[in-house]
């Protein structure tokens, strides 16, 4: 599992992100145009909510069957030509990566986006290994030239201005200084060609693996996950074991909110459809299919009540919505998988142990289960991992010692009315006009930001009373 | 005590059964899921007093004047206790009959206009629990419109969170302090002299970050603008 940076603590994460003023523009412009256009294409959309619930039903379905689909998807790929490896976790998939380029005699990849890839760091295994690796989704590439990690699930440089891209294209490629998205675009574009054409392996992650026909569905918008599949010699497909649907119809009913949620695209420029390695009749295409098929702790999750995350596609609405994200972006969380579903799915594989701030960094909002197209409730996951890292004693000192007080006191009236009646006292003696700026930790928090005002006089259960008397 | 005379005004009898507390939602969003039950029992028990179960669902509507109470009492309660045979039905019984304030105005007495006069240009601040968990969107919007003198002013992105969040707003003081900047920046460009809202903990929020930074933006309950006679 290597999800996170280490030595950081998530709120010197955070207070990085917030005094950031360029991530604050990025995210800003970057966000905010992708709730307007996930809005306006699910608008096109008829029957948009019917369609969601479609979406629900089959991710629902498919993972109460995962046993099932996970082998006629196996059998499916192997009869169409392709290989399919199993990885228990992270570690076994760079292995098995890593085997397969030696016995290919691989001397450079080039990858096409995958999250997979991210969370086994397959990229470090293959370099350590002498493999040589380059990134062919422009934002993967950016921030692989930038010796960054993503910090979005679909857009991984979103982090970033147009300004500073520029900046970077030019330092590390040699391409004249340019703030014009097309020019760098196209600078990219010229450098990565050369790659397509000398690497041995391509890599992909996989949007949907189809169960009846071992397909592998690809969505993306550059063209560069089409030539990563087609161009080498070998291609080596990465995917967690829940990425599954029963049929190519099911597919459809996927794809239909999936590039709307994600970038607000009815679909996305390539929807690749894969199915085994080159037939000896056609003229282009891979010598070699491998599908490697990812737990890494899914299995693990599939039985709990955190199992609702993995209806998930990995678009990214959530993040867009979520009012947290766009104030500290993603790389405050510290995860691969950043925003509302990464608050869940990450201390679900990794753990609350070392992810127990995750589940907090969130108002409980809803945003993030308004946009899901699976409507997935992160909310009520945020909330039982919360329950999960204060049952293992992980919640702060003054929440162990104030919450039995708290509990003793709303449960005993008499003891209520006392506490209420002494807080009334204890903020009019210290309120200046009404109002408290500075008050002790834990409550400076509130005050850091904010003034608390003093209690009624009186409180409401007295003067309910005086009334009716 | 201006819902009671809101409703009061309509010609409702209200009660207020003694030894109410506090519903639990606090320790429940603290992930204190032990807690928050014993503090539900507790205004469980409030509430049913010793009816039957089967009499439970024929007792008078329960009106919570905030609505992340509410949203607790309806959702959060029958979660808590589905494995509970004694709390499970009190706590379904109970959400059957609750309602926030606005919501039973306007969906079950089908009240819109109040005779109520307030003067000025005001912004409805729609919290996040009652409406994304309740669902109360139109309802608030219904009865400030039909405020003589009332001037709606919609703010941008109304419905994004004020940053309040319960423990959030003290132990992610920085994150929340920073939404709360952007909701305070559009309520002021938005020209509203004043925020309601049906959410009693969003508006103290609102409330203390309006009065830090001097602003003359004034916070009330929807029921102190309805509760408001010539």
């Amino acid at each position: 599992m290597t999800l996170h940076l280490p030595n950081v603590t998530f709120h010197d994460r955070v207070e990085h992100a917030l005094a950031d003023t360029q991530l604050h523009v990025a995210l800003e412009r970057a966000t905010g145009r992708f709730t307007t256009l996930r809005a306006d294409a699910l608008a096109s959309l008829p029957e948009a909510e019917a369609v969601r619930d479609r979406a629900r039903q089959i991710r629902a379905h498919t993972l109460s069957k995962l046993d099932v689909y996970l082998t006629q998807f196996a059998a499916a790929v192997e009869a169409a030509g392709g290989q399919v490896h199993w990885a228990a976790d992270g570690e076994a998939a760079n292995r098995i990566v890593l085997g397969l380029a030696r016995a290919g005699g691989v001397k450079k990849a080039v990858k096409g986006k995958s999250m997979v890839s991210e969370e086994t760091g397959l990229n470090h295994a293959l370099q350590t290994a002498g493999i040589e690796v380059i990134e062919s989704d422009l934002g993967e590439r950016i921030i692989q030239l930038a010796g960054e990690m993503p910090s979005h699930i679909i857009v991984p440089a979103v982090h970033k201005t147009k300004e500073q891209i520029g900046e970077l294209l030019h330092e590390k490629l040699g391409v004249p200084l340019t703030r014009v998205p097309e020019e760098m675009t196209a600078a990219a574009r010229a450098s990565l060609r050369g790659e397509f054409l000398a690497a041995d392996m391509g890599i992909s992650g996989v949007n949907f693996g189809v169960a009846e026909t071992g397909t592998l569905a690809l969505v993306e918008n550059e063209g560069n996950g089409r030539l990563t599949t087609t161009a080498p010699r070998i291609h080596v497909a990465l995917m967690g074991i829940e990425r599954l649907v029963p049929t190519l119809d099911d597919l459809g009913v996927m794809l239909q909110v999936l590039a709307r949620s994600a970038t607000g695209q009815k679909l996305t420029v390539y929807t690749n459809l894969i199915t085994g390695p080159r037939r000896a009749d056609e003229p282009d295409g891979p010598d070699e299919l491998h599908v490697v098929l990812v737990d890494n702790g899914r299995s693990r999750v599939l039985g709990g009540e955190l199992a609702e995350i993995l209806y998930c596609i990995r678009c990214g609405a959530c993040l867009n919505a979520c009012p947290v994200y766009q104030q500290i972006g993603g790389h405050a969380y510290g995860s691969v998988y950043p925003g509302p579903v990464g608050a869940v799915l990450t201390p679900a594989l990794g753990g609350i142990g070392p992810w127990n701030d995750l589940p907090h960094a969130s108002t409980l909002c809803g945003a993030c289960r308004e946009v899901c197209p699976v409507r997935i409730d992160i909310p009520r996951m945020l909330l039982a991992l919360r329950d999960e890292g204060h049952q293992a004693g992980q919640s702060p000192l003054w929440l162990k010692i104030g919450l039995p007080i708290y509990r003793v006191t709303a449960t005993h009236p008499r003891l209520f009315n006392i506490a209420v009646r002494f807080s009334a006292f204890a903020t009019r003696l210290i309120a200046r006009a009404g109002w408290m700026a500075r008050l002790p930790p834990p409550l400076s928090g509130w005050t850091a930001h904010r003034d608390f005002p003093a209690f009624a006089r009186e409180s409401f259960s007295r003067q309910f009373r005086k009334r009716r008397s | 005590m201006a819902v009671v005379r809101v409703l009061e005004k309509i010609g409702l009898r209200v009660e207020y059964p003694e030894g109410q507390t506090c519903c639990g939602q606090p320790a429940f969003n603290g992930g204190a899921f032990d807690d928050a039950r014993a503090m539900a029992r507790h205004t469980l028990d409030v509430l049913c007093g010793d009816a039957p179960v089967e009499r439970l669902y024929n007792l008078a509507p329960i009106v919570v004047p905030s609505g992340s109470c509410a949203d607790m009492i309806v959702h959060h309660y029958p979660e808590l206790f589905a494995a509970d045979p004694v709390y499970g039905p009190r706590a379904e019984a109970v959400a059957r009959r609750t309602y926030e304030f606005s919501q039973f105005l306007v969906d079950v007495l089908g009240v819109s206009d109040l005779g109520a006069q307030f003067p000025g240009k005001v912004a409805y601040h729609p919290s996040c629990h009652l409406l994304r968990g309740l669902g109360v969107s139109e309802g608030p919007r219904r009865l400030l419109a039909a405020i003589t003198g009332a001037d709606l002013v919609e703010p941008a992105d109304p419905a994004e969170c004020c940053g309040f969040g319960g423990l959030f707003a003290v132990k992610m003081s920085d994150i929340s302090g920073t939404m709360l900047k952007r909701k305070l920046d559009s309520l002021e460009q938005s020209g509203a002299q004043t925020v309601a809202g049906c959410d009693v903990s969003c508006l103290l929020h609102l409330a203390g970050g309006l009065h830090r930074r001097g602003s003359k933006i004034e916070t009330r309950h929807l029921a102190e603008l309805l509760a408001g006679q010539a």
